[in-house]
């Protein structure tokens, strides 16, 4: 049996999970994260990654819509590459309360957020493909996210500077001495083994799953899971986000994210034991539909590329409620104090874009708690890939001559990386991922540097599949790549390929009509009517 | 800000058909092929400006990528307002003088024997191929002395005599090079009892549309359109074109990429053969004698685009004692302004290499071909004369006549 010894173990790779084990490492506390499938594989990755001014919550949550401001501005800095500053928009539709459009500018001065009233010329010409039937129009620091971009890069970092990270890793049990927690046993996945960390201080930083890891500790935390669904369009529609002025509801805003847009979102209160199994409901899609092609009629005419759905890690204060009267503020338990249970933290609640901040307090209390005197300096520290303002295009270009489409999509995915991976080399003459502009250099530069163990992994690094061909070409390149790179043998690269497709089958099933039916049909051909790759016998249950 | 006119691109199901297909792609690696240059970076372009490819400049808008898609993507209109849109102008002497038939044709006609003579001197060829990257290698059409518009204003025979009528788009080609063709057509319409209307025109703007010359095309076109449909007059009159891409251009370039109105006229024009066709279906067909001719039929992109290969094709088939060899569809790689230009020169000589040698396989006495760019190409490349399907026709009704 494998054994670790570290001082701080970090339950969940979500952005909190990373975030903290990047403060820690930063602050020089020996810390091992654990993450049962990839990072940013859990709510982290499933919403529609927009970079709040805080506006959407400044009417009725103050609190969260202060930190959202706060937040926004320090990620605009250390997160340049994972982030867009597109700006946003609110607009009321004919048929909103006009009301709330200066609740909203009230609110949003109160709270400290720059939001300006712009005359719907201006909103139309600013967003020409918006609803030209807008009564109103105010615009604020919105911006884009890119999640697993985030949460990669966190890791990144840290273990750059010596952090260590296990993912498609289950936590079996806590071990406890006495009433503390002293560590925890694993089960690798993908190696097929049992492995034993301990450490002084247990971070639990699962999001929803939380609720269980506070079971294997003998405590008692109830999360409140709320589901939210999301479609996405398979081009930009809009640059700018896009939300509608009115009380947070279902369908109300539109994000650019990279190459495609996302409509969102619903909520919906689900069971604690339904978060394994998340569908997307018929009925949730026609509203995201419908109330986005309000916001911008051309919604209509697009293909849909797939709709998913993340659960909200609320925590449960009182009652049964709404998901959306829920403090989506942050929940900090020292369980010393609450429940006598030493050495073991939970931080739950909170959103993406508070990550840091949640990371933060909870190194605050971890170093407290090791008397590590070092102050957090997340906030001052860019991100891997976020040293430098972004350089132009051009000086890349001459340096590789690589077409501008590719140089462009690599450095906005990785940044300042792109030095590292768009080297003057064969592998980045050639393209896996021809939607998004994949080279065969950054899947292996991914596979070597981000902790990628499957296709969906690397996805998640690079947006290999997430185009309009939903791995129709890139798949069965990539899983070639594994072998080549030595990251994989033939055999998992197979089962690896299935599970990929099969992913992506689950997300297009949902809207599975016009285009997207035709894309599938089509794909189907290749990997079933030409490769047989149905037939492939079911993994050894290790993934 | 985001365009979001031809979304079409929207429909690709990644197929990669049409890069089979693509002429360009096959000879060089230099060009990525239509899918990539079209649907795939369509979608980053409307996400950034930024992230255009340099590589769209090798596309020879052959449009052979859109004959061949089977979701209805315009691949190469895509590429076209790409390139114009988004890729770095640089003003060159020589695109600007290439993109201006009218502008030359009128300049070369006024001294054509001088302009024939000098275009041909080694000196004026290597100044051409060194200044203005011009190709060495490449042979010039022969300029006309006059124009065709003159001669039909003047010499033409009395068509009032002709109760239906046709109005000819005669384009910059039968105009300045090759007034025997369009002379040809008006002996063949009037064999036929129908009468020739020509209008003034401006060049259809293929030229300028290659070149990034997009305000000047929608100016010529907008003239183009008025002129037309002024001719039209009398309900039923057509209008037709003895070339494939300037007919292409009235029909479709003209509404899809320069986004003009054409509906007065759109339903009335007709690639030449078709309206033959048309004719002959009805019954009136020119009496003709045996033309005696082993030719090779050589159909050109823009043709096969618009569908128009079976018409001419048929046309042919009723010249008596025309034994034709079809070849195999491909590419010449002239492209209209492309094959004439150095940067692109060797990529068009092996595009059309293949086709040059089914050629000389064919054994045969001449080529027919519809397009005046692809005469030019074959007729560099190979020993044989290319006629237009007119021209043959003509032959044929003069043997009867004689």
């Amino acid at each position: 049996m494998n054994y670790i010894e570290t001082q701080a173990i970090i339950i969940g790779g979500g952005a909190t999970g990373a975030g903290t084990l990047r403060d820690l490492t930063l602050r020089g506390i020996n810390s091992v994260l654990i993450e049962k499938n990839d990072i940013a594989s859990g709510t982290t990755g499933r919403n529609h990654g927009l970079l709040h001014s805080g506006a959407r919550y400044a009417v009725k949550d103050l609190e969260s819509a202060t930190e959202c401001i706060a937040e926004n501005r320090i990620l605009k800095k250390i997160a340049r590459h994972c982030v867009e500053d597109t700006g946003g928009l609110f607009v009321t539709l004919p048929e909103d309360d006009p009301s709330y459009h200066g609740k909203l500018l009230a609110s949003c001065k109160f709270a400290g957020i720059p939001a300006h009233e712009l005359s719907t010329k201006e909103a139309l010409a600013l967003e020409p493909n918006l609803n030209p039937d807008i009564l109103s129009a105010i615009r604020v620091p919105d911006g884009t996210i890119d999640p697993f971009r985030l949460a990669s890069a966190n890791v990144l970092d840290s273990t750059e500077r010596g952090g260590r990270i296990f993912t498609h890793c289950d936590v079996k049990s806590l071990i406890k001495e006495g009433s503390a927690v002293k560590g925890v046993q694993c089960y690798d996945r993908v190696k097929g083994m049992d492995f034993e960390i301990r450490g002084d201080i247990v971070v639990n930083a699962a999001g929803v799953w939380g609720q269980h890891i506070c079971g294997l500790a003998g405590v008692e935390l109830k999360m409140f899971p709320s589901k939210g669904s999301m479609v996405i369009i398979d081009y930009r529609i809009n640059n700018i986000v896009v939300n509608r002025c009115r009380v947070p509801a279902d369908g109300d805003i539109i994000v650019p994210g990279d190459t495609v847009s996302i409509i969102g979102t619903t909520s919906k209160k689900i069971e604690y034991n339904e978060i394994e199994r998340l569908i997307v409901d018929d009925d949730e899609i026609e509203v995201l539909l419908a109330d986005g092609e309000k916001l911008i009629p051309h919604v209509s005419k697009t293909r849909v590329l797939r709709a998913y759905c993340g659960v909200r890690p609320l925590v449960d204060i009182s009652g049964d409620i709404k998901g959306r009267d829920i403090s989506r503020g942050i929940v900090l338990v020292d369980h010393e104090e609450r429940d006598s249970t030493g050495g073991f933290i939970t931080i739950a609640g909170g959103k993406l874009m508070t990550y840091r901040l949640m990371a933060e307090m909870t190194a605050n209390l971890v170093a407290k708690k090791l008397k590590v005197k070092k102050k957090c300096s997340t906030h001052r520290i860019p991100l891997p890939g976020s040293e430098k303002k972004i350089q132009p295009m051009k000086q890349i270009k001459k340096f590789t001559g690589i077409p501008g489409s590719v140089t462009g999509s690599t450095l906005y995915r990785h940044g300042q990386r792109v030095h590292n991976i768009l080297t003057k080399d064969r592998k980045n003459y050639g393209l896996i991922c021809e939607c998004e502009m994949v080279t065969a250099g950054e899947i292996e530069y991914a596979l070597k540097n981000l902790n990628v163990k499957d296709i969906v992994d690397l996805r998640r690094r690079t947006r290999i599949g997430m185009g309009p061909c939903q791995g129709e070409l890139c798949s069965y390149r990539a899983a070639g790549l594994f072998v080549e790179f030595e990251a994989a043998g033939a055999k998992d690269a197979n089962i690896m390929l299935k599970d990929f497709l099969e992913e992506r089958w689950k997300g297009i099933k949902p809207i599975l009509w016009g285009d997207s039916l035709r894309e599938t049909e089509f794909t189907y051909w290749i990997y079933q009517g030409l490769f047989g790759l149905g037939d492939i016998p079911e993994g050894d249950g290790k993934k | 800000m985001i365009n979001l006119e031809n979304i079409s691109f929207d429909h690709c199901i990644k197929c990669t058909v049409c890069t089979i297909y693509c002429p360009v792609a096959r000879e060089t690696h230099l060009f990525p092929g239509p899918k990539q240059s079209g649907p795939d970076t369509e979608r980053l372009r409307i996400k950034d400006p930024y992230l255009v490819d340099d590589s769209l400049k090798y596309c020879s808008n052959c449009k052979r990528c859109e004959i061949a898609c089977p979701s209805g993507v315009k691949i190469a209109d895509l590429i076209q307002v790409a390139k114009f849109q988004h890729l770095k102008k640089k003003i060159r002497v020589r695109d600007f003088f290439m993109s201006r038939t009218d502008l030359v044709g009128r300049l070369a006609t006024f001294m054509s024997f001088l302009t024939n003579f000098v275009i041909n001197l080694l000196p004026v060829k290597f100044f051409m191929d060194v200044i203005l990257k011009i190709p060495f290698g490449r042979s010039f059409p022969k300029y006309a002395s006059g124009t065709f518009h003159g001669w039909a204003k003047k010499k033409m025979p009395d068509q009032s005599k002709f109760r239906t009528k046709a109005v000819y788009f005669h384009g910059c080609y039968v105009n300045y090079n090759n007034h025997q063709l369009g002379k040809d057509l008006v002996d063949v319409l009037n064999a036929m009892n129908i009468g020739v209307i020509t209008e003034n025109e401006k060049c259809c703007g293929v030229p300028l549309i290659a070149n990034g010359y997009i305000d000047k095309a929608k100016k010529n076109a907008a003239h183009n359109i008025q002129a037309l449909s002024r001719a039209l007059g009398e309900e039923g009159t057509r209008i037709v074109s003895t070339s494939s891409s300037c007919s292409y251009a009235l029909k479709y370039e003209y509404a899809n990429l320069l986004e003009l109105n054409n509906a007065t006229i759109y339903d009335k024009v007709d690639y030449i053969t078709k309206y033959l066709y048309s004719q002959f279906e009805t019954g009136n067909i020119p009496p003709m004698k045996p033309v005696n001719l082993r030719a090779a039929y050589h159909s050109p992109c823009h043709l096969e685009r618009m569908g128009g290969v079976i018409y001419t094709i048929n046309v042919l088939k009723e010249i008596p004692g025309l034994d034709l060899v079809i070849l195999h569809s491909e590419c010449c790689g002239i492209a209209g302004t492309y094959g004439f230009k150095k940067e692109y020169y060797e990529i068009s000589q092996s595009i059309g290499a293949n086709l040059f040698r089914n050629i000389e396989k064919a054994d045969v006495e001449v080529v027919i071909t519809d397009c005046e760019t692809c005469k030019m190409q074959i007729e560099m490349n190979t020993p044989y004369e290319v006629l237009h399907p007119v021209q043959v026709l003509a032959r044929a009704i003069k043997n009867n006549t004689r």
